[in-house]
């Protein structure tokens, strides 16, 4: 039988694979096209809708959200999910409100928030681990959980006064021009550049990476599978206990029924970003850009001014279905490769 | 087999009976029924009423989730349908006679149908995965809603609509008894016919049900479409109970607690075998517990933290995982991988 | 012969699940620079040993020594720290990624500011360059390449982590010979550097091919260890199997075929050119009531395509396809099964049981499928195939009621057979049904099949063992790289005799 010669052509083979190198950034760069593509259509269809400063407030009125996409980027990159995080926010809210109406130091009061965020994420990562119980259902366990404590705090809402929240609230940092941003834009810009570095530079983000490949084949490559997995929704925590801080900044004030749905958000701007949900594929910066094709949908909705809010939750669904149809397009092309 | 489903359901009705108990012990009277106006009444019968909506989307979940799918979408499907009915009703020359409402209904349950088929096209022809796919309809159906009542929470007085959800037929309360007939059509349908184990050799291993001939397409296609109409008649319960379609808040949440009442009765998330029965006692335990909350005269809005805590324990009983770390401690790492691999 | 301390020495090993013993006293010795293949017949034990040793499994009993010092494994890290490799039949990597980043995953030199991915893809072409296999290109994509590019990819990180001890599991099933040579030519390479090599296989020839010497266990126990070149196959078939040559006896009474009836002219099935793109081309054949036609070719040749379009599991664009003397379009499995054909997949795992259900409910489901779901098949009905057909086709345990995923590989095979015997089929298409399975149930298959076709069933018969189709088949159609080449009637055709055309014909 070893008469026979090769049949496979390395040179066909090798010309597939950087094909499809490249087929990987194509959900991602349909997100960043259609975002310039949106913002094109506002310059011509408004004016004043061409200028830096429509651009940067973009990210002044989502940097929670920013921040909270990129936590869930890490969770569905693993292939698990974390219903969680809207209510984590608020809890942040009502735990950093309370505090800091009782009179703490507001950097201890947002250490503590970080902790507690942490914290929790990292218990629903250990169960979601030990007890192999699917993240579905323990991210909402952990969305009832947050939500119910937040309750527990207080039913009303309680304002923030503290003048160092007041100060982060009104503070702008000006750039050329006339044009500005606030300080949760460069932490929620610092935030992304971490996870950014984290994901491609160091063992732990590779890691996570071929945790959504193929659980078990981690497993047995010898990876640290299972602190990983652990330590993922611990991020994703973190990351919602931020998005809580900078969402008191924007609202000074923490109420029980802060950010509900929010996490439909987050889920939405990872997936339109390109992340498949199935885990393995994506990249930090497109859930970035997803965020910013939401933002730029209200934007739009503002500026017609004519149209209803509740336009945004069903374009935001009309987009999320055109991403997933694209998802589904490209990895179609990818098996017929 | 027996042993396999009493086992599965001896800890969710356990639980639902240690509550019951708990409740009587705070409140005497809690267990008992009287006759008033020769309608029932009492706080069972309240968890009844009120868990019906919450029962009848828990059962067509239950149905999806042994296709290996999930149907996010049915608590936005609620507030639709609740929607379409009250804004025809309101809107129409006539809107307290029976037709209107007939109508109204009929609006409802079609848009239930349709909203279904739209998840089951998704599913079944596109072959998106369940959760993303109903995300779509989950995320935009409220702004849908909206759109129909434009912004407004309209208010409808028509006493037949009125009676879906508040009325009684033969002393009984006529949710229960949709809820109840709901069931035994399911049940029929899916025993007597092959159609439950139909749904659950696709949601075990689908490309084998294919190449066995199965049509697997309109299996799960159905399953949507049942889902899509459970919600909606849930969605004319909700608002017929409160005379009033809310875009915003009908059935929030609905979806969790449903999903919840289906894990809780034992059918995995990950599709195959299914317990109605199972479903149902998952979705009195769920309502049981709210209706603690009350008579411990704890505030309502932490019912949520007492569901929380439900939900891990009910998940930490039945993962057998949990027991083998309980029970002794066997080489728990051989079980993970084994079943990995396997998969 | 001065003593040489093994690299491995697995001493007396037990190991026990609930009820089950599934390792027994069982010692395995493996040297350095050696070739050690592990035989035994489906639940000898093997891949317990082999999870054993690799960190899956704790032991109930026993020592695991290596390199001189003794070791209890309990996560596969710690088995890789000890300098032992695993390469799995379905390969254990992730396809998501980059070839270099799946040799050197949880390895990759750092600087600082992270990972050094120049020097990653320095040594990832470095090990695949030493292995020879220098025409991959370390950036694609893992996913993007065939199965058995993969599986040496494993290779390479296995020898990119510089493991004394390399664990191939099944690594020649789904690899079709030209790749089969590559893999040895790197696995002797391997053996030449001092590796250690456990190999375990099926194939009786790749054994006698490749291995130096070999461990045979039979029920959880050991039977011996020998030297290859000292231990005949016939030898090594009966300590396989525990008994003598009844087995093989049987195994030869089956070669006495029956003619077919050619009485009715037109062929039952009848295909002209038919083909995907994508997939296969130039498939044509016919098949007459009671004909058994093999489909012989080397894996990846087009064989299970060649089924799969003849069962409308694929849609064929082009060529014509006649049934019954019909012309047909087969869109889907169902219209192909209302004409009366039946396929039984390779994949029985994925593509044919359905785990969590009975027995009896994976027998009646083709039948179900055929009726509907409004049409249940009544339950007295269904208990009564079940029974009827356990007793047949001697289903063990012959329990209606046991969930399938608790058979043997061969019971679970026999299962789906009946599945469409149910459905009495006029073609039935099946696709290795006799891999991974054991001697005994293999004969059974083997005769089942005859007679089926005695009783004027037209069968498609589809295997890897060439000498089995040629035993089976009354005539034999050729694959070779993704097109039919020959067709031709099985008077006398020997093994070499379709070598000489597969080798010959330039498709």
């Amino acid at each position: 039988m070893s008469v026979l010669t090769r049949t496979p052509a390395p040179q066909g083979r090798t010309r597939i694979s950087r094909l499809q190198g490249k087929a990987r950034y194509a959900p991602t760069l349909a997100t960043v096209g259609l975002f310039l593509a949106m913002f094109a259509a506002g310059a011509i269809m408004y004016p004043g809708f061409l200028s830096g400063q429509v651009f940067l407030n973009l990210l002044i009125d989502n940097t929670f959200l920013i921040v909270l996409a990129v936590g869930m980027t890490f969770v569905i990159l693993t292939g698990g999910i974390d219903l969680s995080v809207g209510s984590v926010v608020a809890l942040s809210m009502m735990i950093a409100a309370a505090l800091l109406q009782a009179g703490w130091n507001p950097i201890a009061v947002i250490a503590l928030v970080l902790l507690t965020g942490a914290t929790f994420g990292l218990l629903m990562g250990l169960v979601i681990q030990v007890f192999e119980i699917q993240p579905f259902i323990v991210t909402l366990a952990g969305l009832f959980l947050a939500r119910g404590l937040c309750y527990v705090i207080s039913v009303d809402s309680i304002t923030v006064t503290d003048p160092f929240f007041t100060a982060m609230a009104q503070a702008r940092i000006p750039l050329t021009g006339n044009l500005f941003i606030a300080p949760g834009v460069v932490i929620a810009l610092v935030v992304v550049a971490i996870a950014f570095y984290v994901l491609h530079q160091t063992r732990f983000g590779r890691t996570v990476y071929a945790i959504g490949g193929g659980e078990s084949s981690a497993l047995l490559m010898g990876l640290a599978v299972p602190r990983t997995k652990v330590l993922v929704y611990g991020i994703s925590g973190l990351c919602s206990a931020i998005a809580g801080i900078l969402f008191s900044f924007y609202s000074l004030s923490g109420y029980s029924l802060a950010a509900t749905g929010l996490e439909l958000d987050a889920i939405a701007a990872v997936v339109v970003g390109g992340t498949l949900l199935t885990g393995g594929y994506g990249y930090v910066l497109g859930s970035l850009a997803g965020v910013l094709i939401l933002g730029i949908v209200q934007t739009f909705i503002s500026y017609e001014g004519t149209l209803s809010s509740w336009w945004t939750r069903i374009v935001i669904g009309a987009l999320l279905l055109a991403f997933i149809l694209l998802q589904k397009l490209f990895s179609r092309k990818v098996k017929l490769t | 087999m027996n042993a396999l489903l009493k086992h599965r359901l001896t800890w969710p009705v356990l639980a639902l009976v240690l509550l019951l108990v708990l409740n009587q012990l705070f409140r005497s009277d809690f267990l008992s029924v009287r006759v008033q106006d020769g309608h029932l009444y009492g706080s069972l019968i309240d968890i009844l009423r009120n868990g019906a909506p919450t029962i009848l989307i828990a059962l067509g979940m239950t149905l999806v989730i042994a296709s290996r799918g999930i149907d996010l979408s049915v608590g936005a499907v609620a507030a639709i349908a609740g929607a379409v009915s009250c804004t025809y009703i309101y809107n129409s020359p006539d809107p307290t006679s029976l037709r209107t409402a007939a109508i109204g209904v009929s609006i409802a349950v079609v848009a239930g149908l349709a909203l279904g088929l739209w998840n089951g096209f998704l599913v079944a022809v596109i072959g998106i995965q369940p959760i993303i796919a109903t995300l779509v309809l989950m995320t935009a159906g409220r702004g849908l809603a909206q759109l129909v009542t434009d912004g407004q929470i309209i208010s409808v007085s028509n006493d037949p609509y009125q009676a879906i959800g508040a009325g009684f037929f033969l002393g009984l309360p006529i949710s229960i008894l949709i809820a109840v007939a709901a069931f035994a059509v399911a049940g029929l349908l899916t025993r007597r016919t092959a159609l439950g184990t139909l749904i659950e050799a696709v949601g075990i291993n689908p490309v084998a049900s294919r190449l066995a001939g199965l049509n697997a397409r309109t299996i799960t296609w159905t399953v949507y479409v049942f889902s899509g109409l459970c919600a909606a008649i849930a969605g004319l319960m909700i608002s017929s109970n409160v005379t009033a379609a809310d875009a915003n808040n009908a059935g929030l949440y609905i979806e969790m607690d449903a999903i919840l009442a289906v894990v809780i009765g034992g059918t995995s998330l990950a599709g195959g075998r299914y317990s109605l029965v199972g479903t149902l006692v998952g979705a009195l335990i769920i309502q049981t517990l709210t209706t603690t909350v009350y008579t411990l005269g704890i505030p309502p809005e932490v019912t949520l933290v007492f569901k929380a805590l439900v939900v891990i324990i009910v998940c930490l009983l039945q993962s057998s995982k949990a027991r083998t770390l309980l029970g002794k401690r066997k080489r728990p790492l051989t079980e993970q991988a084994e079943v990995k691999v396997a998969v | 012969m001065n003593e040489i301390v093994p690299v491995v020495d697995m001493n007396n090993i037990s190991i026990e699940f609930p009820g089950v013993k599934a390792l027994d006293g069982v010692s395995l010795r493996l040297f350095q620079g050696e070739v050690h293949a592990l035989m035994g017949e489906n639940g000898a034990g093997k891949s317990t040993l082999i999870k054993a040793l690799t960190g899956v499994y704790a032991i109930d009993g026993g020592t695991i020594t290596v390199m001189g010092v003794q070791h209890s494994f309990s996560t596969p890290a710690e088995a890789q720290a000890a300098r032992i490799s695993t390469v799995y039949q379905e390969v254990n990597l992730c396809p998501n990624l980059s070839v270099e980043e799946n040799i050197l995953l949880g390895r990759e030199p750092r600087r600082r500011g992270g990972i050094h991915w120049r020097e990653v893809r320095r040594k990832a072409k470095d090990v695949l360059e030493q292995l020879q296999l220098g025409h991959i290109d370390p950036g694609s994509i893992l996913s993007s390449h065939s199965i058995a590019i993969q599986q040496l990819v494993a290779i390479a990180r296995s020898v990119q982590v510089d493991a004394k001890v390399l664990i191939l599991d099944e690594p020649t099933s789904s690899l079709d010979s030209d790749e089969v040579q590559q893999l040895f030519t790197v696995i002797r390479t391997l053996r030449d550097r001092g590796v250690a090599i456990l190999f375990v296989s099926h194939f009786l020839e790749q054994v006698y091919d490749i291995s130096d010497r070999m461990t045979v266990l039979r029920n959880g126990k050991l039977v011996g260890e020998f030297m290859t070149r000292d231990l005949p196959r016939m030898g090594l078939i009966s300590k396989m199997i525990g008994k003598e040559m009844d087995a093989l006896a049987e195994l030869e009474e089956a070669e006495s075929r029956r003619e077919p009836d050619r009485s009715e002219r037109v062929p039952f099935v009848q295909a002209e050119n038919l083909g995907r793109k994508g997939s296969v081309q130039d498939v044509t054949v016919a098949i007459h009531a009671g004909e058994i036609l093999g489909l012989a070719g080397l894996l990846g040749s087009g064989r299970t395509e060649t089924a799969r379009l003849l069962f409308g599991a694929d849609r064929a664009d082009q060529g014509q396809l006649r049934i019954g003397g019909t012309a047909r379009t087969l869109r889907t499995p169902r219209s192909a099964i209302d004409q009366g054909v039946a396929f039984s997949s390779e994949n029985r795992k994925e593509e044919g049981l359905i785990s969590d259900l009975s027995v009896r409910d994976n027998l009646v489901l083709a039948m179900q499928a055929s009726k509907g779901w409004l049409r249940r098949v009544p339950g007295h009905t269904q208990d009564q195939l079940a029974e009827k057909f356990i007793r047949a086709l001697d289903i063990r345990p012959a329990n209606k009621d046991a969930l399938i995923q608790n058979l043997s590989g061969g019971n679970q095979q026999k299962v789906l057979l009946a599945r469409w015997l149910i459905t009495n089929p006029k073609l039935l298409i099946l696709d290795e049904p006799t891999r991974g399975i054991d001697i005994g149930a293999k004969t059974q298959i083997q005769k089942l099949i005859s007679s089926l076709a005695s009783d004027g069933m037209s069968i498609i018969f589809i295997s890897a063992e060439l000498e089995e189709v040629l035993r089976l088949s009354d005539h034999i159609a050729i694959l070779k790289d993704r097109r039919m080449v020959a067709d031709i009637p099985n008077d006398g055709v020997t093994m070499e005799d379709v070598m000489t055309i597969i080798a010959g014909s330039n498709a």
